[in-house]
């Protein structure tokens, strides 16, 4: 059995990745959309840290960074969530649309 | 000088007068409002005695000059000699109004507030304010049973000021105000007894012929203002006279025939007399106070106002004399037949004032005023005396329904027989002098050109004796027409109504004595007193052809010439025929007398009883009414023409105006809508849109749609730069 490398770590990162996406892509409701949202981020920072051990510790420093703002940016995303709910009753993506053209 | 420094308060008490009753005449009581209304003008009388005899003394101080007074400026800014007026006081003035005059000079348009007094204006003060006094009073007993006395009053009142400021005004603009309110007070008590539909036809045809008089006093005015820049009388007498104008200056004989415009109006000259006779539809004292002493001499007033300017244009003098004599013989003929007794009073003041114009015309200024101021008392005694005899004939005014009155009314026939004798120029009363003066004045002015008119004079005077002997024959001798029950009733009028009439008998008596000529050894001091106003003038007019010395020294030396007693017995031997010929014809009037002239002629009688058919005429020529009589002419008069030229062509036009700016709307509009909206704003953005379309089709608004849009991309990226 060969001792877990960095190609490992990759791997769960796509996976992660490809998760999220997925997830961005396919579903209607806006919460899932910034979970999903929030597993694309942290498969990048698995990726960060993964390579931190190769680098240095840059990575971890920059991965602390991206989860600082992942937090943030989820808070700002369910206020806005929660004021357009009080607005259209609907967290469904299809159904906002108004800025079309 | 307490009564010359506070002369505004004459016309002030009337019009204080005239507040109170107007606007709280309803509540008030009859004793109250003749306190009033007649204490205001007796103190306003008092007064202007008072203002006159100080000027009296003032022209002793200052010979020639007369005295004004000026209060304010209420047109333009006062310059420094008017005083300051309230308005500069506080610092602000007012810009003032400047136009050009003739010769390019710029000049304040401005009129005060200001009273000028001298002999003339003095004059007319006194005998307005004391024939108006006497009227007043007569007043209260003839209105006494009418409604609306407190109306009548106020009017009254109302005049009194409007007359005054007229008389004591210093310019010419004030002196419109005052010519216009008296027209207005005129126009009120014509129409006193509105109800009735003639009084107020009546009323508005009085106001409306003085309309066309005012706008050519409102021109002749203008034209001063702008050929002499002042509308000052002092001022514009004293260019006048200064010899920088040429006698027959063009602009200043348009000035005076429009001035003469506006006197034709206002005193009743052809061809603007038909108000007058109309105008008897307002109460009797009103026709006494208005219509026959005061506010038609009003023309007269202004004319000798002017006499500066007159005496500058012969041709308007000319005029002047000519339309004067014209309508002197013109009225009294239509005065021969008439059967109201009003009505030949009128028509007899429309004559008078004839005279007057014609004494203006030949240069006689002085004796026109004399006979102003005769007038003034013997027609409004007439007036008063034919009212005391409507009066006791309850409201009868067809003379042909009266007869043998002199035993029932005494006071009335005689005071109205002395006012008779006065009219019909009868030594010693006032008519006679005044009268005579013009006559010799038309004979001998000019070196005698004049001498048709003396004739026309003449026959007027014949025409004056036998028409108001008439009316006195037919109203208080004969043999009584009135009903029985009429007849009942006939009383004599209150002491009110009586006391005026004695008191104006006799000035009608005594008045004339003022102008006693130096032929009959008298000293003539009414032209003497006049004489800082017109000497000059008639010296001037004089002057026309010869040396001014020559003519002065030969007209000295006509004034005594046996031609002079000659006219006079003349005249007087008229006067006694005309009464012959009225005794020979109606002493005896019985039910269905004969006229005369009706027996000599029944087509002249014809046209004399129907006027001369001149409101027919106006009818026909002005107001549009096809029919004259009985017969319908086929042709338009001017009025009708006017008519038609007013609803056809000047409304055609502005039709066509309307409906062209319709079109031109109605095209701008389409332009708009279709070619500016239409093809250039919106063409664009149809373009716009129509090119964009494809790209619409891309947004459709699914975030997903554009985040797989972003992943497809970054795979495509991905996958280009891995396998390349």
């Amino acid at each position: 059995m060969t001792p877990i490398g960095t190609v490992h770590y990759l791997v769960v990162a796509a996976a992660l990745f490809i998760l999220g996406v997925i997830g961005v892509l396919t579903r209607r409701n806006v919460v899932i959309i910034l979970m999903s949202i929030e597993l694309i981020l942290n498969a990048v920072n698995l990726n960060l840290v993964a390579f931190s051990r190769i680098w240095g510790l840059h990575g971890q420093v920059f991965a602390i960074f991206v989860i600082t703002d992942a937090a943030a940016e989820a808070a700002v995303g369910l206020g806005i969530l929660i004021a357009f709910f009080r607005n259209k009753e609907t967290v469904n993506v299809d159904e906002i649309d108004l800025l079309k053209w | 000088m307490v009564f010359l420094s506070h002369i505004w308060l004459i016309p002030l008490l009337p019009a204080l007068g005239a507040a109170t009753t107007l606007f709280f005449g309803r509540k008030l009581q009859k004793t109250t409002i003749n306190a009033v209304c007649v204490g205001a003008v007796v103190l306003a009388f008092l007064f202007a005695c008072g203002a006159v005899w100080q000027y009296t003394d003032y022209a002793r101080a200052n010979p020639g000059k007369p005295y004004q007074n000026i209060v304010y400026t209420w047109l333009g800014t006062g310059n420094g000699e008017a005083g300051v007026s309230p308005v500069q006081q506080g610092g602000e003035s007012q810009p003032p109004i400047i136009f050009l005059t003739r010769d390019g000079r710029p000049a304040p348009l401005q009129a005060d507030a200001g009273f000028l007094l001298d002999p003339l204006s003095s004059i007319w003060l006194l005998f307005v304010t004391g024939v108006g006094a006497l009227i007043h009073i007569y007043s209260t007993g003839y209105m006494a049973h009418e409604g609306g006395y407190y109306r009548f009053f106020g009017y009254l009142n109302l005049f009194m000021f409007s007359m005054l400021t007229l008389i004591l005004a210093n310019n010419y603009v004030l002196m419109f105000v005052g010519w216009e309110g008296v027209g207005l007070c005129s126009y009120l008590l014509i129409g006193f007894y509105f109800h009735r539909p003639s009084a107020s036809t009546a009323a508005n045809k009085a106001f409306i012929v003085n309309r066309i008089g005012d706008a050519g006093f409102l021109l002749g005015m203008f034209t001063i203002a702008w050929y002499f820049g002042s509308l000052r009388f002092t001022e514009v007498t004293q260019l006048a006279r200064s010899g920088h104008f040429a006698i027959g200056d063009p602009i200043i004989t348009a000035a005076t025939l429009l001035l003469f415009v506006g006197a034709c109006g206002k005193s009743a000259q052809i061809p603007l007399y038909v108000w007058l006779p109309d105008a008897m539809e307002g109460p009797t004292p009103v026709s006494a106070l208005i219509h026959a002493a005061t506010m038609v001499t009003a023309g007269v007033y202004m004319v000798a106002r002017s006499n500066a300017l007159f005496v500058l244009a012969p041709s308007s003098m000319k005029t002047v004399a000519i339309i004067g004599a014209l309508t002197a013989i013109f009225a009294a003929s239509i005065g021969l037949v008439q059967n109201d007794i009003k009505r030949v009073l009128a028509y007899s003041t429309v004559s008078q004032l004839g005279y007057m114009f014609l004494a203006l015309g030949v240069g006689a200024f002085a004796a026109g005023v004399f006979h102003v101021f005769t007038h003034a008392f013997f027609k409004a005694l007439l007036f008063l005396g034919s009212g005391s005899v409507i009066h006791a004939m309850s409201g009868e005014q067809d003379m042909r329904n009266m007869g043998d009155l002199h035993k029932r009314i005494p006071i009335t026939h005689w005071t109205m027989f002395i006012a008779t004798f006065a009219i019909a120029g009868i030594p010693p009363f006032a008519g006679f002098f005044s009268k005579d003066e013009i006559l010799w004045q038309a004979w001998s002015s000019e070196g005698g050109a004049y001498r048709l008119l003396w004739l026309v004079g003449f026959v007027t005077a014949l025409m004056t004796a036998f028409y108001m002997f008439r009316l006195m024959f037919l109203t208080f001798h004969g043999r009584p027409r009135m009903s029985h029950e009429v007849e009942h009733h006939i009383h004599e009028s209150p002491k009110s109504m009586t006391m005026p009439l004695v008191i104006l008998a006799i000035c009608a008596i005594c008045a004339g004595w003022l102008g006693w000529p130096h032929s009959l050894g008298g000293s003539d001091r009414f032209a003497k007193f006049l004489e800082p106003v017109f000497a000059r003038e008639a010296n001037v007019f004089q002057a026309e052809g010869k040396s001014a010395q020559l003519a002065a020294g030969e007209r000295e030396e006509e004034h005594t010439s046996p031609i002079e007693y000659g006219l006079m017995f003349l005249s007087v031997g008229a006067a006694i025929i005309g009464w012959g010929m009225a005794w020979r014809a109606y002493r005896e009037a019985d039910k269905g007398y004969n006229e005369p002239i009706a027996a000599a002629s029944p087509p002249l009688y014809d046209v004399l009883y129907n006027k001369y058919y001149v409101d027919e005429g106006y009818d026909y020529a002005f107001t549009g009414r096809r029919k004259v009589g009985d017969t319908r002419l086929g042709v338009m008069g001017a009025g009708e023409a006017a008519s038609w030229f007013d609803s056809h062509v000047i409304d055609g036009l502005v039709n066509g105006a309307g409906w062209i700016t319709r079109l031109s709307g109605t095209l701008s509009s389409w332009w708009d809508k279709w070619i500016i909206d239409g093809v250039l704003v919106n063409g664009p953005a149809i373009l716009s849109r129509m090119l964009s379309y494809p790209m619409r089709l891309l947004e459709w608004g699914l975030v997903q749609w554009y985040a797989l849009v972003m992943v497809l991309g970054l795979v495509g990226f991905v996958a280009y730069y891995s396998w390349r």
